[in-house]
């Protein structure tokens, strides 16, 4: 075991799976010797060669278009978008194109291409570094979209998703990527894509999250105990496919739900999670189920970020709205 | 009095550092159109005859024969409501054969919606090339021994992915070569310039065609761009570029099997532009021609007949007639009869067949409507 932060988690990801397996290859733009502007890529060059974590020119649309091509010769593309907000530049190379291979081709071609990204919001960057764009391929079939939490789950995920044989948004919080360090196994693990993780029992509520906005629960979990409120939180870890079953197995103890997320309100994950819950378990609740999200703007120039992103108080908020309701 | 403005805005003297017309001054004329037959079957450039025998001659004008006839008959298939999306190819065949025929099987095929017909001399059935027209997955279904994809729809967004097919070539060490096919529109595309930059970069063994039809759907070629030959964008990646009389089949053939000679040799990509014309109109749901190109201008291009000039300099050479020609048709029409029974014969698509296949693994919310649909489709 090594205490890793998360962005190292995820380089030690690509390492083993470059070593697992030479159809492997990682690209983008200055991933190569330059390491990726956050270092995600560090060493990876120098010890796998220029041949399989190569630079490619700037244009994202190509580099996912690369991925869908290299596909259809048995390799198992890793390409970075620098920035998620990028992503526009590329959206018929992923969702046109990469999601609907196996679909289009009735099975004879697939896309096993896990595209990574950082995203998030809280470190001050210019527009379209942060958004939170996770709705919009969650919307997408063919898509699998996952974001960890934390460097262990960082590492399984990411195992599991180059191992997935159909593409896999990957999408890496730049705020957690430092924040903190965490016992992370040397070898290799996977995490099952589309499983939730419980990570705090409790009785009164559950609270639903994912991303960094995991921590930002578990905070509001820990404050809400001092008034003996007992909330449970769910880290969804893949929000397509979201389990459903952890949720409503955990509402129908608690019999309350909020659901947070670091996008805007309109037409989120959360707003998805909502209607399942009730669909679902509408007898077993309480209380309506409340979302904590962004307001329904463009996400905000950075000087604005700290009060625009939801944060624990917001949660705590919603959680007594939810038991006085 | 002179003022400093006045100083600056009132030279009498331009004094300029460049000529903004040198660098594009006379560019066209490195990209001469490069013709092997001219439009009365004449042979107008001997030395760049193609080293093809007797039989592939005929084979080439078989193609081409068969192709229109194909083009006829699903233009009246769709009429009578037999096929459904269909993009007519007539006045193409010179482009699309002949630069097919340049190709070895092993060769991977990233076509766009109107070269159905080189996916099928690549062996595609023709039965599934009709069930394609029908909106039917198994007509996108490629067989395993095919190296193509299915016809693209999104303009230009398989030239990204041609550069990728090479590149995964490349690393296999396979003597083969991606090859794509866009428009005149398409060459306006951001994906076009990508793909065209990206193969380039790699130096990756990928044909890139444009068959420059004159219009997308109505839009004018001179409409999509300064540039005065669609070849010409080659030289900002980096790559070489030809335009090609794309109405002379021996003229493609010969220039796809240099660039992909070359290409299978390590030296990198090409882009070939076709100059040709679609008789047809752009697709059979509604377009109609004669609201954006005149009777001048069609009559002018059927002059240029692909298939015409091609008879004409096959029977000089005692290799073709009527007769043969009329086997090849009766040949086509029987064929394309048995063709569409057999996508009659092929099981309806369900709702399920395409559940089952959105991933590898179901995830649970699409099992559930997989129950779903399956007990709509029982009824």
């Amino acid at each position: 075991m090594a205490q890793m932060t998360m962005i190292q988690a995820i380089t030690d990801a690509l390492r083993v799976e470059l070593e697992n397996d030479e159809n492997v290859l990682v690209f983008g733009e200055d991933v190569g010797v330059n390491g990726g502007v956050f270092r995600a890529t560090e060493g990876l060059q120098e010890q796998f060669g220029e041949d399989r974590v190569f630079d490619t020119p700037l244009a994202e649309s190509a580099i996912i278009g690369l991925a869908v091509g290299l596909s259809t010769q048995g390799f198992r593309p890793v390409p970075e978008l620098q920035f998620f907000g990028f992503v526009y530049e590329a959206m018929d190379a992923v969702v046109g194109q990469a999601a609907r291979m196996r679909y289009r081709s009735g099975g004879r071609w697939h896309a096993p291409i896990t595209i990574r990204s950082p995203f998030g919001g809280g470190v001050h960057t210019p527009e379209l570094h942060a958004d939170s764009l996770e709705g919009l391929m969650a919307q997408q079939p063919g898509l699998k979209v996952v974001i960890p939490s934390n460097p262990y789950d960082a590492k399984g995920l990411l195992i599991s998703a180059i191992r997935d044989n159909d593409p896999v948004i990957y999408l890496e919080h730049m705020k957690l990527y430092r924040s903190f360090r965490e016992e992370v196994p040397e070898e290799e693990y996977t995490v099952e894509l589309g499983k939730a993780k419980v990570k705090r029992e409790g009785t009164d509520v559950t609270l639903i999250a994912y991303g960094a906005m995991v921590h930002s629960a578990l905070k509001a979990a820990e404050e809400l105990e001092k008034e003996n409120i007992s909330a449970e939180v769910i880290d969804l870890r893949t929000v397509m496919p979201i389990d459903i079953e952890t949720i409503i197995e955990s509402v129908k103890k608690t019999n309350r739900a909020v659901v947070i997320q670091e996008a805007q309100r309109q037409a989120g994950v959360a707003s998805h999670i909502v209607a399942e819950v009730q669909e679902r378990a509408i007898l077993h609740l309480e209380s309506p189920v409340l979302r904590v999200a962004a307001p329904d703007t463009v996400y905000p120039f950075s000087e604005a970020e700290e009060v625009w992103l939801p944060n624990y108080e917001d949660i705590i908020e919603k959680v007594k709205q939810s038991i006085n309701f | 009095m002179e003022t400093i403005m006045n100083k600056i805005f009132c030279r009498k003297e331009e004094v300029t550092i460049v000529s903004f017309k040198s660098p594009l001054e006379g560019i066209e004329k490195k990209f001469e159109v490069i013709q092997i037959i001219n439009e009365k079957g004449e042979v107008v450039n001997e030395e760049a005859m193609p080293d093809l025998s007797d039989e592939e001659l005929v084979e080439l004008m078989s193609r081409m024969v068969y192709t229109r006839i194909l083009d006829q008959r699903s233009i009246a298939l769709n009429r009578q409501g037999r096929l459904g999306f269909y993009a007519p190819t007539a006045g193409q065949e010179a482009s699309q054969i002949g630069s097919h025929f340049a190709l070895e099987k092993e060769d991977f095929l990233l076509p766009a919606y109107r070269d159905v017909p080189q996916l099928i001399w690549h062996g595609l059935p023709l039965y599934q090339a009709f069930l394609f027209s029908r909106g039917h997955y198994h007509g996108n279904q490629m067989p395993e021994d095919v190296n193509a994809v299915s016809p693209q729809i999104i303009i230009g967004a398989q030239y990204i992915q041609a550069a990728g097919v090479a590149m995964g070539l490349k690393r296999r060490g396979k003597k083969n070569i991606a090859i794509t096919y866009t428009g005149d529109g398409g060459a306006s595309q951001g994906d076009f310039y990508e793909g065209i930059n990206f193969a380039g970069a790699f130096q990756v063994p990928a044909v890139f065609i444009v068959q420059n039809n004159r219009f997308a759907i109505s839009t004018p070629v001179e409409k999509q761009s300064a540039a005065k030959t669609i070849a010409q964008k080659a030289a900002a990646a980096g790559i070489p570029g030809f335009q090609v009389d794309g109405m002379d089949v021996l003229a493609v053939y010969q220039v796809v099997k240099e660039a992909r000679e070359r290409a299978v040799n390590g030296e990198g990509p090409t882009l070939i532009e076709t100059l040709t014309y679609r008789y047809g109109p752009h697709t059979m749901a509604g377009d109609d021609p004669t609201r954006y190109r005149s009777e001048d201008l069609d009559d002018e291009w059927e002059k240029k007949d692909p298939i015409i000039r091609f008879r004409i300099f096959l029977e000089n050479k005692g290799l073709w007639s009527e007769e043969k020609e009329n086997e090849v048709i009766e040949r086509a029409k029987e064929e394309i009869r048995d063709a569409i029974k057999q996508a009659d014969q092929v099981d309806k698509q369900k709702v399920t067949d395409l559940i089952s296949i959105m991933y590898e693994e179901l995830p649970s919310h699409l099992q559930e409507q997989m129950e779903e649909y399956k007990e709509k489709e029982s009824n």
